[in-house]
């Protein structure tokens, strides 16, 4: 192991210049006017945009559920298979990250269009056409299909790293399937569950490419938001910075709520629950 | 089949990938006994062990529990409890919790769990740590709460996969001890696997000896000591001399270049035979007082005895467990009575 903390300096300067530096920005921006001068404003105007707010935390959180609804059984599934199977369900579930997010993006753009691939298939059978692209459905849909991986392979990873003897001792003392999975896959399974929500979560609630996309401007989100006082005519950084600020300490909320669950403590001290 | 068998494997088969594990297992277990399956690492004693767990499935070949065939019984609704080689203690529950793992699934009421656990700590002699977590025990601690989370099920059958594998040797002994006085209290039939054969032979009541997946020799500890059913089992069971000889006819026998009595009998005319002796049943004397004489090779004090290599003029290695210290280079004489002459049939070459 090396002892000297020298190493590590080079890592301290690009993450002050990088991440601490601007962060201050952020909050320097976020509590000034234009001209420098301290000011609440910014802060109190984000208030007029509670509802996008509520709106984009919804979203994320029903993006956030259904990944890990898909993602908990697949890995669950592809951590019992043989090398082989593993290696080429990892490789297919890693390969669409290979393509471009915006192209990834664009192409359910041309699928859930009105008349798109999707209408037009079910316009052979007579059904349709739907009203697919511009609604909070394709946003999710967009958001489950482009951060799913983010839930699956720290899943994965847990679930390759758990104990099988635990399920067998679990069966041993008279565990049903059901029950070895609520008392010992699931409790063991736990950090991973924390990290792929969150690996979701953040990127899902500050999204402003998909929402654009698939939402059609109509369904603004957070990131939109912000974008919006970034590179539109109604440039305002200053508001810009206050919604990202705030933005900021809401996930951080969220992240603490969740990392309750991460701790090995849960249940320790307690009895069990059946 | 009396009706005192509690697990009777019938003609058991395991294969994994193409590989036999076990070759036709017969076996019956009886009531409250402590059973050990002994055997070198690879000879399926574990296997069998978890065939009765229902954790593998025979490839053919039943398993009966109490009379009742359990072929397809899966592990869950077996009244077998198992401690495992490495404890698989559930780390995000503490000792208590630990223990009362059984009983909470089968919604047992809190009172009594309360009364049934602490009986086990009792039993275990881990009062007092009810509350402690368990990843900060030590091997032996973690090893009492293993034991006490099988036990408090009750079953009628506990099987016991090296348990004691990973503790040291001075804890090993506390514990052999420690679970022969269990299973004597709780009347509980044991099944224990382990390759240390004075394991085997300190807590059993019956040994299974077992080799590539048969079983060899089933007896009670002096019966497996004393009469070797072949070399194999003489020479895993404690040290020997096997040497090769010919019986010549009922009760003499022909090894190391000259006859011998013995009380041994039933073998064909000049059959090729193995001759076991165990260390400590050879004597040393004068050389003209001895049987077969030799020089001493090397002598090497083991605490309790001496353990003596002597070379014959055959060139022959004798071990042999001494109080006396003998010079090495001397000339010496060894003699054995005929009851310590252990004649056995050469094992095939497929048994091989």
């Amino acid at each position: 192991m090396i002892k000297s903390r020298y190493p590590a300096f080079p890592y301290i300067i690009f993450m002050a210049i990088f991440i601490v530096v601007p962060l201050i920005m952020v909050a320097y921006f976020a509590f000034t006017t234009s001209s420098g001068e301290f000011t609440m404003q910014n802060i109190i105007r984000v208030g007029d945009y509670v509802p996008v707010i509520i709106k984009s935390l919804f979203l994320a959180f029903i993006a956030t559920l259904i990944c890990l609804a898909l993602g908990y059984p697949f890995a669950y599934i592809m951590a019992r298979k043989t090398s082989n199977i593993r290696r080429t369900m990892f490789m297919l579930i890693m390969l669409p990250m290979w393509m471009n997010f915006l192209l990834r993006t664009y192409s359910w753009m041309t699928i859930l269009e009105n008349n798109g691939l999707l209408n037009r298939f079910l316009g052979i059978f007579g059904i349709g056409p739907f009203e697919m692209i511009n609604t909070q459905g394709a946003v999710v849909l967009g958001m489950v299909y482009d951060y799913l991986p983010f839930m699956i392979v720290p899943l994965y990873t847990i679930m390759m790293k758990m104990d099988h003897s635990l399920i067998q001792a679990a069966q041993d003392l008279g565990a049903n399937p059901l029950q070895v999975f609520l008392h010992v896959t699931l409790p063991q399974s736990l950090p991973g569950i924390s990290t792929g929500i969150t690996m979701v979560f953040i990127p899902s609630v500050s999204t402003f490419i998909i929402s654009k996309m698939l939402g059609g401007g109509s369904e603004l989100m957070i990131g939109d938001l912000i974008e919006m006082q970034f590179s539109s005519n109604s440039y305002n950084p200053n508001l810009g910075s206050a919604i990202s600020f705030i933005l900021m300490i809401i996930i951080l909320i969220c992240m603490s709520v969740m990392n309750q669950f991460d701790s090995d403590k849960v249940e320790k001290e307690g009895r069990m629950v059946v | 089949m009396d009706k005192n068998t509690i697990i009777s494997l019938k003609d058991i088969v395991v294969e994994f990938d193409g590989e036999s594990v076990l070759r036709h297992i017969n076996l019956d277990i009886h009531n409250h006994e402590f059973v050990t399956l002994l055997g070198p690492s690879g000879c399926g004693k574990t296997t069998t062990l978890r065939i009765i767990g229902g954790f593998v499935a025979p490839k053919s070949g039943d398993v009966f529990f109490d009379g009742k065939k359990i072929n397809d019984l899966p592990p869950y609704k077996r009244e077998v409890n198992t401690v495992f080689q490495k404890y698989a203690l559930f780390p995000n529950l503490n000792v208590y919790e630990n223990i009362a793992f059984g009983l909470r699934l089968k919604k047992v009421p809190d009172e009594e769990i309360r009364e049934r656990v602490f009986e086990m700590l009792d039993l275990v002699n881990m009062r007092g740590f009810e509350r402690k977590d368990v990843n900060l025990l030590s091997g032996g601690q973690q090893q009492r709460v293993a034991i006490a989370r099988a036990l408090i099920n009750k079953p009628q059958v506990l099987l016991l996969d090296e348990p004691l594998g990973a503790l040291d040797l001075k804890l090993r002994k506390e514990m052999q001890i420690e679970l022969k006085k269990i299973q004597r209290e709780t009347k509980i039939t044991f099944i224990y696997v382990t390759h240390d054969q004075e394991e085997a032979l300190t807590m059993s009541d019956t040994v299974v000896v077992m080799r590539a997946g048969q079983i060899q020799q089933i007896g009670t500890p002096i019966d497996i000591y004393n009469e070797p059913i072949n070399a194999f089992v003489a020479d895993f069971i404690g040290e020997s001399n096997i040497i090769d000889g010919v019986m010549k006819k009922d009760y003499l026998v022909n090894f190391a270049g000259r006859d011998f009595d013995c009380v041994d009998f039933g073998f064909e005319e000049n059959e090729n035979v193995d001759v076991v002796i165990r260390p400590e049943d050879i004597k040393i004397s004068a050389p003209e007082k001895g049987q077969i004489t030799g020089k001493v090779e090397s002598i090497i004090f083991k605490g309790v005895h001496y353990e003596i290599v002597v070379i014959d003029g055959n060139g022959f290695n004798w071990k042999i467990h001494s109080t006396l210290y003998e010079e090495p280079g001397r000339e010496v004489g060894l003699s054995v009575i005929p009851d310590d002459i252990h004649i056995m049939h050469k094992m095939t070459e497929e048994e091989k």
